[in-house]
């Protein structure tokens, strides 16, 4: 196809807008991926400035009472459905699983790219419903408020999360089948890198609670259009029906969103520090305990919804088992470094910074957990901390980490490591000062998606406001400096790192069908020898 | 307290206390982990810098030992913190018995409170001090949630059902009441005020308001409008069961199951009627659903909880149960 000479890499065979549209390259929708989703990250982060802005003073003043629940509502529904779920797996994962377990392809190259499109169709939808008006609901959509009460795009936005719905189904089911059935030679399970755990763990999630969303949201749907009686007791329904139905999905979809961030980190802390992962068939099984658990514990957003009581106590108790194979995690990647060779590098930056936040994140979950405690802190703002210290602070952290680290691969380029450390600091730092204040406000009491507030909540908000500009910036370097690299970056080497694993032994970028020759696999995961074998360098 | 950096509410009930110990407790295991394994990292991130390209690390697995400490001390730690939180958790959602009662009504975007004595207001709620209080929640359109960060306290206001909240306030003031469920355009305008009184002070506050009727005599006004007593006889004679003495007892329905006869039962027997037939009867009482609002279901409910199997006549019967 192309000369021996050139560097026949996937960006470079067939190119054209109608190569790419109809690409089947595992490697070029990981990239289209990144393209919507980083386009609908800062759409999401637009309505979250939109919100900052707005609670800078105690006052409703920029916007009206309807715009501001619009934001939010905006914010949550694009953030969630349209970022967060897609962002590792979709982009990550669907470019490195198959590269790590040997394969040339997923399983199924076709419904990879129908699965992009169904995500496009449904955040084109999203996007119609955003002309339209937006939606007031906040991205829970709970009922009856959503089913009778709002007079917004409801039944519109839902059809957008339902068709995106199918994406991450089909993305999953994908995934699960190519680890079963595509690892090369010798890549036993025991053998697999524990990114490839985490996306397994994460599409089982992914195909287990994405329908029930679906079918939760349909009934919504249909309460609003055809008056079915299913959530409203006007009509005979029970309002606290959609809140089980919709957590059942939506907090394992928490774990969809943090468990691929916990596989990154797994990667980076033993490539960074040039070590074998410590404890790895636990942080392994962690995954799987964490995906597992995670369909168990929906009743803890029901403690004060009517539930009744001793249900909220078995979903208090197995919640706080969740905090095990947390802790097992954290405390593995941290011995991973005891006696390593730690690379000050830009993706060890974004790896200590994920984890000062993860364990705030993480922590601070358990504060939730505690049925009694939940009682004051329940629909706060120590909610709204707590959630976006685990998917911001960590999910997002971890996805910078991992495209640090891997962008040399993905686009051939090297980027401007200076800025990189310094986007690290940035986002470490104006997330905190975003974030941190919130716990503050949730326990003295400031309800969650208020438009305005007392004036004692102030100082806090105004710290957060500030936090939230230097976050800004933070991401907006990383978006700077990165498109820079494609086009004046220095030319990648094959291994930059001096990382183990099958994606450093091929070019950067990869060819198309990833390996010339068959991989055959002799040896486990992070197989960093100390005395006489050499890491070779670039 | 008065400081420009707010740290905790006000903390002016019962339960405060309690809850503050809690929140620090949690937060001192939450700050020794953070700070643990904040110090481990950077420690380690800087002791074992990379000193040259080619460096690798020391060929260590992992520790079976240390695996099984990391696992069983956060295990035993949570363990800890979900006993304390279902123990008070418990406490919070058990009203004690000699609780006086006001009904609360959450609506598109207001709160509407009404005494036991009759006397209403609104987004205004007065209770005395020192004294049990228990509030029977409904609401007329959407979910709310009756929140007073000074008392520690929340609970959903769900349509559809009657939700309680109980406390015993601690502290003369004024404390903030927040509808902290998401409720529509003017959620963050849903913001009331309790006022918590000298046990005098409230009585004499109670004889200043204007009262439109106790909750019993409009109760028992409803019961006589709507021919309640037309069916349900005293005695076995009646076409429905009797309602003498139902609160609080236990019914046994046509499907053989025993339920108790709590406020949400008699609701459901009111607006949803068919739901639960009690055994020996028929199932041919109309449905109240489109025709009792909140607030006088509230008031009917608590004539039929004050129906004791007292000497007096039903009709006759003024007293208030729930008062000592």
């Amino acid at each position: 196809m192309t000369e021996p000479t050139e560097r026949h890499s996937y960006l470079d065979a067939p190119y054209g807008l109608k190569a790419w549209l109809l690409t089947r390259d595992h490697k070029r929708i990981a990239m289209l991926y990144l393209m919507s989703i980083t386009f609908f990250f800062m759409m999401g982060g637009l309505f979250a400035a939109g919100i900052r802005l707005e609670l800078l003073t105690p006052k409703g003043d920029i916007w009206t009472a309807d715009t501001y629940n619009k934001l939010f509502s905006m914010h949550g529904v694009i953030m969630v459905f349209f970022f967060l779920v897609p962002s590792i797996p979709a982009t990550l994962g669907n470019f490195f699983m198959p590269i790590m377990v040997g394969a040339k392809d997923l399983a199924f190259p076709r419904i990879n790219l129908l699965s992009w499109y169904l995500y496009v169709i449904g955040g084109v939808i999203a996007l119609v419903v955003l002309a339209m008006g937006g939606i007031d609901t906040g991205w829970t959509f709970y009922t009856p408020y959503s089913s009778f009460s709002s007079n917004t795009n409801v039944t519109l936005a839902i059809v957008g999360v339902f068709v995106a719905g199918f994406s991450s189904i089909l993305t999953g089911f994908n995934f699960i089948v190519t680890v079963h059935r595509m690892r090369a030679p010798g890549m036993t399970w025991f053998r697999l890198p524990l990114f490839v755990w985490a996306q397994y763990a994460t599409s089982l999630v992914m195909i287990l609670g994405t329908p029930v969303v679906a079918i939760t949201l349909t009934l919504v749907a249909a309460e609003r259009t055809l008056h079915l009686g299913i959530f409203d007791p006007k009509i005979g329904g029970d309002p606290v029906l959609f809140q089980h139905l919709f957590w059942f999905y939506s907090h394992p979809a928490v774990y969809i969103m943090i468990l691929p961030g916990m596989g990154v980190i797994s990667e980076l802390v033993a490539a960074m520090s040039r070590k074998q992962i410590f404890g790895y068939s636990f942080v392994a099984a962690s995954s799987l305990a964490i995906a597992i658990l995670g369909f168990l514990v929906w009743g803890h957003h029901l403690f004060v919804s009517s539930q009744s009581i001793y249900a909220g106590m078995v979903f208090s108790i197995i919640t706080m088992l969740v905090a095990v194979p947390s802790a097992v995690k954290t405390f593995n990647w941290a011995a991973t470094m005891y006696k390593g060779a730690v690379s000050w590098e830009s993706p060890t930056f974004f790896v200590v910074g994920f984890m000062g936040l993860f364990l705030i994140g993480g922590l601070t979950g358990l504060y939730l957990a505690t049925m009694g405690m939940d009682i004051a802190l329940h629909d706060t703002y120590f909610v709204v901390a707590h959630f976006h210290y685990i998917m911001v602070g960590g999910a997002i952290m971890a996805f910078l980490g991992g495209l640090h680290f891997w962008w040399p691969k993905m686009t051939g380029r090297m980027y401007n490591e200076a800025l990189a450390k310094t986007s690290a600091v940035l986002v470490f730092v104006g997330f905190n000062f975003t974030f941190f204040p919130q716990f503050i406000l949730g326990y003295l009491g400031m309800p969650r998606r208020y438009y305005a507030y007392p004036d004692e909540f102030q100082v806090w908000n105004v710290l957060s406001s500030a936090g939230a500009s230097v976050l800004g910036m933070g991401y907006t370097l990383v978006f700077c400096y990165l498109v820079y690299s494609l086009f004046r970056g220095e030319l990648a080497p094959a291994n930059p790192w001096g990382a183990k694993g099958l994606e450093w032994t091929i070019p950067s970028p990869p060819p198309t069908f990833n390996f010339d020759e068959d991989p055959i696999v002799t040896e486990p995961a992070y197989d960093y020898k100390p005395a006489g074998t050499e890491v070779t360098v670039g | 307290m008065s400081s420009s950096l707010p740290l905790f509410p006000p903390s002016a009930s019962s339960v405060a206390t309690e809850m503050d110990l809690l929140y620090l407790f949690i937060t001192g295991i939450c700050a020794f982990f953070t700070v643990l394994v904040t110090l481990m990292v950077v420690y380690f991130t800087i002791k074992y810098k990379r000193q040259r390209p080619s460096d690798v690390g020391a060929d260590i697995h992992g520790s079976l030992v240390l695996e099984l400490t990391w696992t069983i001390i956060p295990f035993i730690l949570s363990m800890v913190m979900f006993g304390w939180g279902a123990s008070l958790f418990y406490r919070m959602s058990k009203p004690p018995s000699d609780a006086m009662e006001i009904t609360v009504v959450g609506k598109q975007w207001m709160w509407k409170v009404q005494h036991p004595e009759g006397v209403r207001e609104i987004n205004e709620l007065h209770v005395p001090l020192g004294v049990n209080v228990r509030l029977t929640m409904g609401s007329e359109d959407v979910i709310h949630d009756f929140a007073i960060p000074a008392f520690r306290t929340k609970m959903d206001v769900v349509p559809g059902k009657f939700t309680t909240l109980w406390f015993k306030a601690t502290q003369i003031g004024q404390f903030t009441i927040f509808c902290d469920q998401y409720c529509g355009t003017r959620h963050s305008g849903m913001i009331g005020m309790v006022t918590v009184m000298a046990p005098q002070d409230y009585q004499a506050w109670l004889a200043g308001g204007r009262s439109t009727g106790t909750a019993l005599q409009n109760g028992e006004r409803l019961f006589t409008e709507l021919s309640c007593i037309t069916c349900h006889k005293a005695g076995s004679t009646g076409r429905g069961p009797t309602l003498i003495g139902l609160y609080g007892s236990t019914v046994t329905l046509n499907d053989g199951r025993k339920i108790e006869a709590d406020e949400n039962y008699i609701r459901e027997s009111i607006m949803n009627s068919q739901a639960k037939i009690v055994q020996g009867y028929q199932p041919i009482m109309p449905l109240y659903q489109t025709q009792i609002g909140e607030e006088n279901l509230l008031q009917l409910i608590a004539y039929i909880k004050a129906l004791t199997p007292a000497p007096k006549t039903p009709s006759a019967s003024k007293e208030t149960p729930s008062e000592k």
